[in-house]
């Protein structure tokens, strides 16, 4: 067992703890970013002037009429720049642009004594545009070659020879709406000038350090100059990792021009019309399968939408790349991927960060093609896992493919699937106007930044002279209870009761140069570092401790704040240690830093070890669909995670259960939609309010979710044996969708391949039963009891079976 | 109402967790009761989204209770709230319910549970669910009456989950949020908020605020408000705000003088007799809701898919119909109900029925000076009836089509048909056409396939983020062979 994942007997890991801070949240005194407005004196208000166009050059820009608005302080506008007009990392999101990439972009901000007067200023700002013509879909973006950043490939063996060679072939489209991360709480920043000039920016971003560069580079300022803050999230879920950068820059410039505090708040509207949603993916495919139905070679490509600037378009298509395997094992593969530029929000980072969009085109493969091989899905999906020893298609060896197959075993077996299998099989042949499906996926989930160099994490632990401990760590909270976590693990390194260790929250004066809270990394690098710096200071005060007890220091161990040692019955107390070695003149506090071994990636040729570790689950999931309507219900859920030895089970518990609703509420119910017509609106995005897009909600919980985590699960690689939880279980609820494709297919004859969009909203589901029905019966009449006129395809969901090319290679066969 | 004396500006306040609040000189017409607590340091309540979607800033409300004399706890969105219009009333924020150390029994449960993750809609969780905690009835309920309820959605404690499906949260997929409001226990009886239930209301008062070149007035009584209507043709409306408030937070309207009638006694009134059951139109959804206790099967359909608690507490009959919205629930109900509205101004009252109310998009034949004073239902009510409504999400959401049915059937033959239509026109409307196929006619599979046909091409719907027109139509005929089937099904099940 490692040292990093060796855990001690009683240790506070491992304990199923409320979030830290559930009583503040439970009565409304945690604080987040924009509730210290009210508690900050003198503070401006800023709003956006947003562009009514998809694309446009901006040829006039008068601020006059808006100063006179009363309560108008200042407008910002891109002359104010005092260093780069540019709120991102690749020099392509300029702040204040001079051409309009996407209708709501902000051309300028206005500053006023109230947000109400801020308001007003911004309605009087008086723009002239000369609109240009605009990109918006996909398939607009695909026609016109609009691409942006590299287009890699990631490949191993022969496809097309292996395709060329197999006994079935199939090949198709898949289509996948992006999602709004709908954090309850929208970006936020209030911004203040130190008396030397620095500045100070409270954000809610997952990204301090990020947000700290790009302030700096927009005021022109070393990052020394510049301090940001995060108390916590209201939500995150990537939305925050590079999306808050310019506007805690508005803010800073707004400070550093008024010398006031600037606060940047956005409406939910323009939260929505304005910050970058996870990408929406088209992928075509050919695929080729044995007779038994192994996989034996996939081509495809991949297009993302990428919205108008690249933002983090490119890592995100490197995960979907990456990922377009799950867990099955593909000989030969050649999988391609683009970034489209469209004229829409910079499309960005978003729980799974690409690999729910990889993942889904292999399960929308395998979905489609097991009817067509006569192969139930979830034999197909088992046939195919991955073997220990055998390689993804960038090169990582499979080391615990086992764990794949136990928790797939014990969720056969927890969720009594053969038994309830049959009990569909009943329902669908005894009920004219409902059927059910039940699915069963599995996730197999790369941990760590693709790219090596964001794999380190610093911390800084203090102990006071009375004892009581600080930790700083350079991760953010944004509901995960990453702080939860690390607590703990101080805890338990210490060897001290949890109630002495507190945390501060994070800033960038403290940690510096911390990457971003983000790729479910946060609990193993900050745990490294947390760990690393406990560790120091406990070294220092086991000397201390032995020289008072007389032993050799390796011998002392503090449980629970008792200080004991072998060899003598003496004890010591934390609280007298901690005195006695602050007497001794010896150091109470430590920096320290971790760094994950043994990752490598090459992304010229995008092969290598990227990944510490995979995180696996399985979950299986019935559903019922209502033949009326297209609605459905989810009867019940059963799911099996890998959490490794959890540091804190209710926390990753209220991950997984989190992140698989949102992850069925990208699937089955959020469905954003622009509007892609050619009149004035063109580009304007139509579900940009909550009553317009629609989040889970409580009637949506499944009506049972049974969560249990993979037993004998030590992560020999990761602090204290335990696994990261944040993005994984979100794919886990691709179930929800095969599910509801095999409640369609049941609407027709055996071996009906049902092709569902995503999301597959009650309509989609209504047109795919409709279909698999209009299937039932060969003469194309509409069976009785289903209504008018069957559907022709929608242009906006176009049908997209997958065409067999079995047929075609069976007869060229001798 | 009970009148007290004219109360001006400087006077106007609330009771906030117990302690008068002067409503301060910052206050506006058009400043929400969440920017204003905000405003005083009780952050506690977030905007999530500023149109009373997602719960986050949900507060309590003390209201009169059905029996008039005893006070509920009622859970509203402050985000909509005009807090001017909540002069003299009683609210109580989630700091007031408990704080760090001394929780209340929502607060604790929630925590222990792991019911919150990111907190930052934990406090609207809290307040929706202290609503429910404290209804009247919750845990007799449990105790029989109710027999677990609905659609399962009540716990072993009674309490119902619809009280928080107006409550989003986008950490924690619920479960541990509804295992904490299904551990709930009952108050005690020195739980000073239950205690508060059995104390008569606070009157609602007559308040005059005016600033940022805008008014708001609360008038004393009908006459007052019929008069200003009549003097001022700018006064808008203000009952519960739930449509207004929306305008107002994301859309930019600033009306210049806001008349609150939402506490009007001669607008509050619920009798029913002989031939017709007359419903106020300032009573909230939620008032009707319980006031009618089931006696209108259609309503009682309605009611739990429509919009959430958060908004029925406060949105009231008048206010919908007022709006006169092509995708507002009530209005197909009505309109199947053969429902009329009273509608009254200064120079006179005249009863319109609700078919021929509608003129446009958003359009109704309600002239200046008059508001709607009162919705009508003849009886008897047809003996068949049912609600249908199709939207993306099962609940909380704006359908893409609603339909709501209404048949006489006299010896196996439909005797009378009355189908209310919205979302698939500019207006609610009759599916006249589709109600003319059935009457005279048996009411059989052949009947009703042909008379689906027929509602399948009722109205003129249109494809939008919602749903395409291609939809809204297969869902209107649909409707019909749902409801068919369900009876039919129902008819099996008869011994």
């Amino acid at each position: 067992m490692s040292r990093l994942s060796q855990r001690p007997d009683d240790a506070v890991v491992g304990q199923a703890l409320p979030h830290e801070s559930a009583e503040l949240h439970v009565t409304g005194r945690a604080l987040y970013t924009d509730d210290l407005h009210p508690r900050t004196k003198d503070v401006l208000h800023a709003w956006p002037v947003q562009a009514p166009h998809a694309h446009a050059l901006v040829t006039g820009l008068r601020v006059a009429p808006a100063l006179a608005v009363p309560g108008v302080v200042r407008v910002l506008t891109a002359e104010d720049v005092p260093g780069t007009n540019d709120a991102g990392i690749k020099g392509d999101e300029p702040l204040f642009p001079s051409e309009v990439c996407f209708h709501g972009h902000a051309v300028c901000w206005v500053l006023g004594e109230s947000a109400e007067a801020a308001r007003r200023g911004a309605l009087a700002v008086e723009v002239d545009y000369d609109v240009l013509p605009s990109t918006l879909t996909l398939t607009e973006a695909i026609a016109a070659e609009s691409f942006q950043g590299a287009q890699p490939t990631v490949q191993r063996g022969d496809a097309q020879a292996a395709l060329d060679g197999a006994a079935h072939v199939f090949h198709g489209e898949t289509e996948m709406a992006g999602q709004e991360h709908f954090y309850l709480e929208t970006h936020a920043s209030l911004a203040r000038v130190e008396d030397d000039g620095r500045v100070f920016v409270e954000s809610s971003t997952q990204h301090p350090t990020e947000t700290q560069e790009i302030v700096a580079h927009v005021l022109g300022l070393q990052s020394s100059e510049v301090t940001v803050q995060c108390l916590r999230m209201g939500g995150g879920f990537g939305g925050k990792e590079m999306q808050p950068h310019g506007f805690a820059a508005v803010a800073a410039l707004g400070a550093r021009l008024t010398g006031r505090p600037v606060r940047v708040r956005l409406n939910r509207t323009q939260d929505l019309t304005m910050s970058g949603k996870r990408h929406g993916f088209h992928a075509t495919w050919r695929v080729g399968f044995d007779d038994d139905g192994r996989l034996l070679a996939l081509e495809a490509t991949l297009t993302s939408d990428g919205g108008w600037s690249l933002d983090l378009s490119e890592p995100v298509l490197a995960r979907a790349l990456c990922h377009v395997d799950n867990a099955y094992w593909v000989p030969d593969i050649r999988v391609t991927g683009r970034v489209a530029r469209t004229h829409k929000t910079s499309q960005t980072a978003f729980r799974g960060f690409g690999g729910p969009q990889g993942m889904l085109v292999v399960e929308d493969i395998l979905g489609r093609c097991a009817p067509l091989l006569g192969i139930e899905p979830h034999e197909l999906r088992r046939r195919n896992f991955y073997a220990d020893g055998q390689t993804t298609h960038y090169g990582q060896v499979i080391t615990q493919a086992d764990r794949l197959e136990r928790a797939w075993e014990q969720v056969a077996v927890d969720a009594e699937l053969d038994r309830r299998r049959a009990e569909v099989a009943e329902f669908n042949a005894t009920h004219e106007h409902a059927r059910r499906g039940l699915a069963v996926t599995p996730v197999k989930f790369g941990i760590s930044f693709n790219l090596t160099a964001f794999n380190q994490a610093g911390a800084l632990v203090h102990v006071y002279k009375d004892g009581s401990v600080l930790v700083n760590h350079g991760g953010t909270e944004m509901g995960q209870g990453l702080h939860t976590k690390m607590l703990q693990v101080a805890a338990t390194t210490l060897g001290v009761p949890l109630r002495i260790v507190r945390l501060a929250p994070t800033r960038t004066d403290k940690v510096p140069n911390t990457s971003a809270t983000a790729a479910s990394s946060g609990a193993d690098l900050n745990g490294g570092a947390v760990k690393d710096a406990c560790e120091q200071i406990l070294g220092r005060l086991a000397v201390v401790a032995g020289e008072r007890l007389g032993v050799p220091a390796e011998d002392v161990s503090v449980v629970d704040g008792l200080v004991s040692a072998t060899g003598t019955d003496e004890t010591l107390t934390w609280a007298d240690l901690v005195h006695t070695a602050y007497f001794a003149r010896v150091q109470l506090s430590a920096a320290g830093y971790y760094r994950t071994e043994g990752l490598h990636w090459d992304s010229s040729v995008m092969q290598g070890s990227p990944f510490k570790y995979f995180a696996h689950g399985v979950a299986a999931t019935e559903v019922e669909v209502d033949a009326f309507t297209g609605m459905h219900r989810t009867l019940r859920v059963d799911i099996v995670h890998d959490v490794g030895d959890s540091l804190s089970p209710l926390v990753d518990i209220g991950q997984i259960e989190g992140g698989f609703v949102q992850g069925a509420g990208w699937l089955t119910l959020e469905d954003l939609r622009w509007d892609t017509g050619d009149g004035e609106q063109r580009g304007r995005l139509a579900t940009a309010s909550a009553s317009t897009y629609k989040l889970p909600s409580i009637a949506d919980l499944p009506e049972v979710l049974n969560v249990a985590l993979l037993a004998r699960a030590h992560e020999e690689g990761a602090v204290y044996g335990s696994k990261a939880v944040g993005e994984p279980p979100l794919m886990l609820a691709l179930s929800v969708r095969e599910a509801l494709r095999q409640a369609c297919a049941a609407f027709g004859p055996p071996g009906t391949s049902v092709d569902l969009p995503s999301p597959a909203t009650p309509e989609a589901v209504f047109w795919a039963l409709q279909g698999a029905r209009a299937g039932a019966e060969p003469d194309g009449e509409v069976a009785p009891g289903v209504g008018p006129t069957p559907p022709s395809p929608d242009p906006g969901a176009p049908v997209r079976r997958p065409e067999s090319e079995a047929a075609v290679d069976d007869l060229a066969k001798p | 109402m009970t009148t007290t004396a004219p109360t001006e500006a400087a006077a106007a306040s609330l009771t906030v967790n117990g302690t008068p609040v002067p409503l301060g000189d910052r206050a506006t017409p058009h400043t929400t009761t969440l920017d204003w607590l905000r405003d005083q340091g009780l952050t506690g309540s977030k905007e999530g989204c500023a149109e009373g979607e997602c719960g986050a800033c949900a507060v309590l409300v003390a209201r009169p209770a059905v029996d008039g004399t005893s006070t509920e706890w009622v859970a509203l969105n402050s985000c909509l709230v005009p807090v001017a219009a909540l002069d003299g009333q009683e609210v109580v924020t989630v700091e007031g319910l408990g704080e760090p150390g001394r929780l209340h029994p929502v607060q604790r449960e929630l925590a222990e549970r792991g019911g919150s993750q990111c907190g930052y809609c934990t406090p609207g969780f809290v307040c929706s669910m202290a609503a429910e905690y404290y209804r009247p009835g919750r845990v007799d309920a449990a105790h029989g009456a109710n027999d677990g309820a609905r659609d399962g959605s009540c716990g072993p404690n009674g309490f119902d989950l619809h009280a928080i499906s107006g409550n989003l949260c986008r950490c924690t997929g619920y479960r541990p949020i509804r295992d904490a409001a299904w551990a709930l226990g009952a108050p005690d009886e020195s739980d000073p908020l239950a205690e508060r239930r059995r104390t008569a209301p606070t009157p609602a008062r007559r308040t005059h605020l005016r600033a940022d070149g805008a008014e708001l007035v609360r008038p004393a009584d009908l006459s007052e408000a019929l008069g200003l209507l009549l003097s001022r043709p700018e006064a808008v409306l203000l009952a519960g705000a739930t449509d207004l408030g929306v305008d107002v937070n994301l859309k930019g309207a600033r009306p210049p003088l806001l008349v609150a009638v939402d506490r009007l006694p001669e607008l509050r009134g619920l009798d029913v007799d002989d031939d017709e059951i007359r419903i106020g139109a300032g009573l909230t959804l939620t008032e009707v809701e319980r006031g009618l206790a089931g006696r209108v099967p259609l309503l009682a359909q309605l009611f739990p898919q429509f919009a959430s608690p958060l908004i029925r507490n406060g949105a009231t009959l008048g206010g919908n119909l007022g709006t006169a919205s092509p995708i507002g629930d009530a209005a197909p109900v009505l309109l199947a109900l053969d429902a009329a509205l009273v509608l009254t101004s200064a120079t006179g009252e005249r009863v319109v029925p609700l078919a021929d109310y509608f003129t446009g998009y958003r359009e109704s034949v309600r002239r200046p000076g008059e508001l709607i004073r009162e919705v009508r239902i003849p009886l008897p009510l047809a003996a068949t009836s049912n609600f249908h409504k199709v939207a993306k999400r099962r609940v909380d959401d704006i359908s893409s089509v609603a339909v709501a049915v209404a048949l006489d059937l006299v010896d196996g033959s439909v005797a009378r048909a009355r189908i209310g239509l919205g979302g698939v026109a500019p207006t609610p409307l009759r599916a006249l056409r589709t109600e003319e196929s059935l009457v005279g006619r048996p009411w059989t599979r052949a009947t009703v396939d042909a008379a689906a046909a027929v509602l399948a091409t009722e109205g003129t719907p249109l494809s939008d983020h919602r749903a395409s027109a291609r939809y809204r139509s297969a869902m209107l005929g649909q409707s019909l062979l749902r409801l068919y089937a369900v009876q039919s099904r129902e008819r099996e099940a008869q011994p």
